[in-house]
């Protein structure tokens, strides 16, 4: 069997299971499946949360376990995860083979290297430097997070809504889930994409910043794409379906090429082989980057980071009632350390409550999970999003954990509350304009219920006199599950909303 | 081509253009004349479902076992045959209003519908849709208060609430006039069963079988709390069961209608059986311990004559299953 055949078929395997995996999210159908495993398998992960919390998150043997795994592969076979697993580098490569020139010429010329792939280590060294400064920017590029957020946020639901509206059952449960911006996520994937119809795998070979950190490592591969001057006749037929430009037929660029096998299945002659240990001398290393170019870039990075840093990263601090984060999330400044903004949480919640967030936070928080209960509630016993997080910026609870009746880790046992509800009294039915509602109270899922009403006499302005329930919240019980301000009936901001915990004494 | 066209081009174009302007003109004149926004029209007409003539208007059967009670208390009313004939599409409304385990007693006992499904199939329904718009995620409250497994193991289907599943109802006269409910399967329905669980309320003390048709709603039926006791009256004058059935297995005393903790919930093991829904309810509201006098929308119900408050006076058979 040729070993491209063997290639496609691993290509076709990874991305059907990519997809699988996240259609299987899509509560309920999780039921233990390890959904999140592509994103514990991407190296660049381990390595910038390592960066950014001096620690390689994981449960037990797996999580970002495998991420190891993966870099330790490079390092044997070089980027073999690029041309054989990355289910996005497929996407890439389904593309250009769709629309990019047959003609072998245009090909060539569409496979030749360019200054221009030397950008994406520029990249990794801009996020890299963030990491180290604990501002976590990979998700905005990286393969794995880009494809997750773009297929939950996007894909997702324009294919529900079209399979709902022939009559089908949609890919989510209950009904098709929306996400502000989706149109600019899903924009991004038509963009990149789109852009593989100018040069073939444009993303990977000029933006991919986890291609740049495997380029790093393959210099070490212990087997190599070799070209054996002696056998080789010159006709760079190699060069034709090289899906890295990596330029087989001149000195082999060992950092760029993705192990895809084009040129060895291409070779009439033989002349190129896949070897233990080849001579070095037909092949460069290493990136074609300046080490003072490189240095200047990461303090460039530092720079631009500590920037963005500032331009609004004190959501902690400002605990503004827009940032409300799933249950479970550490504590603000460390989930930004942890946060991928991958978006798998939002796949995975079976409410629609979990909305990535705009720029209102600033560009830091861009893209993270956050909390509407205008739309949707935070269902009390649901623990999902915590299963599905790859770096435990929402700690892994159980049900009973998160309700506060069995003890965490950590050996606390109280209930997860993700904030807390308050009233807007000059908006509430009961308070101000002398109408009786509570649903608020209706739907408090706490017992006894957070929210409990006085029972007042009021006298109207036409003299009559009224008895009305008028609301409070109990600080000590409500856990800021939304629902209250979700079935408020006022139009346009409810008159109970949810804000940033209130500690109860 | 010619500078001139020819007698034949020059009516062929002519032709084309003409036919196309009038196509353009007929579309447009046949837009103009659809209904525009906001005239919906008038709302889709539900059927009467109500059970008419002889037979005994409620049962009260005591027991532990969910399926033995059902099958008790239907044999006393009559048997399933009074009210599901051959060839029946029986809607059956449990309350599946929450994303919670059965024990909670915050929705219908899985036994009973189930039960309730499994003498409907026998006595011939064609269908039987069970259906409810909960107040939380649809699928994960049908899912975990066990209602989704229990009619379908039964042998009925679960539709949940889908957007094209709603449409205007009349009502004229009516608080719901207009509101969107779940009128397209209520539609396909040649019988109406409700199974309401016995439940405190905050607003309305008690939610019991009336109350229960308030899932049959959509829109933004969260505005009716304004004027419940109203509302649930319309709701009892709106959707006319052919039989209602208020679950009594466990009773949510406190902390309703959500409840939440085990000290809400006390074992009743009782089920009623009523085609008159007023007497049903009134029934209900003793097991909550409220006189059923001392609940207005109970009133409002019995004067726009959907049945009789004083439900002793209709001398209910009470029996032990």
């Amino acid at each position: 069997m040729r070993i491209a055949n063997v290639r496609v078929v691993c290509q076709a395997a990874f991305l059907v299971l990519f997809f699988a995996a996240l259609y299987l999210a899509a509560a309920p159908r999780i039921a233990g499946y390890p959904v999140s495993v592509f994103l514990e398998a991407d190296p660049l992960t381990a390595v910038t949360t390592a960066l950014s919390t001096g620690h390689l998150y994981h449960e037990g043997p797996s999580g970002l376990w495998i991420a190891v795994g993966v870099l330790i592969l490079t390092i044997l076979l070089g980027r073999a995860f690029c041309g054989f697993v990355c289910p996005f580098g497929t996407l890439h490569h389904l593309t250009h083979r769709l629309g990019f020139s047959r003609k072998a010429k245009a090909r060539r010329d569409g496979n030749a290297y360019r200054p221009l792939w030397r950008l994406k280590y520029w990249i990794l060294a801009v996020f890299l430097a963030g990491a180290a400064l604990g501002l976590l920017q990979i998700g905005l590029l990286d393969p794995i997070a880009f494809l997750t957020r773009a297929v939950t946020d996007a894909v997702f639901p324009a294919v529900d809504s079209g399979l709902r509206a022939l009559g089908l059952p949609g890919i989510h449960p209950s009904a098709t889930p929306w996400f502000p911006g989706a149109w600019f996520i899903g924009l991004l994937l038509v963009l990149f994409l789109g852009l593989n119809l100018w040069k073939p795998r444009f993303f990977c070979r000029a933006l991919c910043p986890l291609g740049a950190l495997l380029g790093l490592f393959s210099r070490f591969a212990l087997f190599r794409i070799h070209r054996d001057e002696a056998t080789c006749n010159g006709c760079d037929l190699c060069a034709t379906g090289c899906e890295g430009a990596a330029e087989p037929e001149k000195r082999v660029r060992l950092s760029e090429c993705m192990v895809c096998m084009n040129c060895y299945e291409d070779c009439p002659e033989g002349a190129i082989r896949f070897r233990f240990l080849p001579p070095q001398a037909g092949e460069i290393a290493g990136p074609e980057v300046g080490a003072r170019r490189a240095v200047l870039t990461a303090a460039g990075g530092f720079a631009l980071m500590a920037f963005l840093d500032r331009s609004g990263g004190s959501l902690a601090a400002s605990g503004g009632p827009g940032v409300i984060r799933p249950p479970g999330s550490l504590p603000e400044e460390e989930f930004l350390a942890r946060c991928l903004k991958c978006d798998a949480c939002l796949n995975v919640c079976p409410t629609n409550v979990l909305k990535p967030a705009t720029l209102a936070g600033g560009f830091e928080g861009l893209w993270t999970p956050v909390l509407d209960f205008r739309s949707a509630y935070c269902e009390v016993t649901c623990t999902l999003c915590g299963q599905v997080c790859p770096t435990g910026a929402i700690e892994r609870l159980t049900p009973a954990e998160r309700q506060g009746l069995a003890p965490r880790r950590d050996g606390r046992t109280e209930v997860t509350r993700v904030g807390t509800a308050s009233y807007d009294r000059g908006r509430c039915l009961p308070w101000a304009m002398d109408t009786p509602c509570v649903v608020c109270e209706e739907v408090c899922p706490v017992s006894p219920k957070a929210i409990f009403t006085r029972e007042e006499q009021v006298a109207a302005r036409d003299g009559t006199v009224r008895r009305l329930g008028r609301p409070y919240v109990d600080p000590a019980r409500c856990v800021g599950c939304g629902i209250c301000e979700k079935e408020c009936p006022i139009r346009g901001p409810a008159a109970i909303r949810v804000g940033s915990l209130i500690t109860a004494i | 081509m010619s500078d001139h066209p020819t007698r034949r081009e020059f009516l062929l174009r002519i032709g084309a253009a003409s036919a196309a302007a009038a196509g353009v003109a007929g579309v447009a004149a046949w837009l103009a004349g659809r209904p525009g926004s906001g005239a919906a029209g008038p709302g889709t007409r539900l059927p009467d479902f109500a059970t008419a003539g002889a037979g005994p208007p409620l049962v009260i059967a005591r027991g532990e076992d969910p399926a033995r009670l059902v099958s008790a208390g239907l044999e006393e009313m009559g048997g399933i045959g009074r009210f599901v004939s051959k060839g029946d599409v029986v809607l059956v409304k449990p309350n599946a209003a929450f994303d919670r385990p059965p024990w909670q007693g915050a929705t219908t006992h899985p036994g009973v519908l189930a039960a309730v499904v499994a003498a409907c199939v026998r006595a011939g329904a064609a269908e039987v849709l069970v259906t409810d718009n909960p107040i939380h995620a649809p699928e994960s409250a049908f899912r975990k208060s066990g209602l989704a497994k229990a009619a379908e193991d039964a042998g009925g289907k679960v539709l949940l609430p889908a957007e094209n599943l709603f449409a205007p109802i009349a009502a004229p006269g009516s608080l719901l006039d207009g509101w969107p409910a779940l009128a397209i399967p209520l539609r396909r329905a040649t019988k109406l069963i409700g199974i309401a669980p016995v439940k405190d309320h905050n607003l309305a003390r008690a939610s019991l079988g009336m109350k229960n048709l308030y899932g049959l709603l959509g829109g933004p039926r969260n505005r009716l709390h304004q004027r419940l006791d109203e509302a649930i009256a319309a709701l009892g004058a709106v959707f006319r069961p052919t039989l209602s059935i208020l679950d009594g297995v466990r009773i949510l005393t406190r902390n309703g209608p959500t409840g939440g903790s085990p000290e809400d919930v006390v074992p009743g093991n009782v089920l009623a059986f009523g085609t008159d829904p007023v007497a049903a309810d009134a029934f209900g509201a003793t097991l909550l311990r409220l006189d059923p006098a001392a609940l207005p929308w109970l009133e409002l119900a019995e004067a726009r004559g959907l049945g009789t408050a004083d439900f002793r006076s209709l001398s209910p058979k009470e029996i032990d299953a």
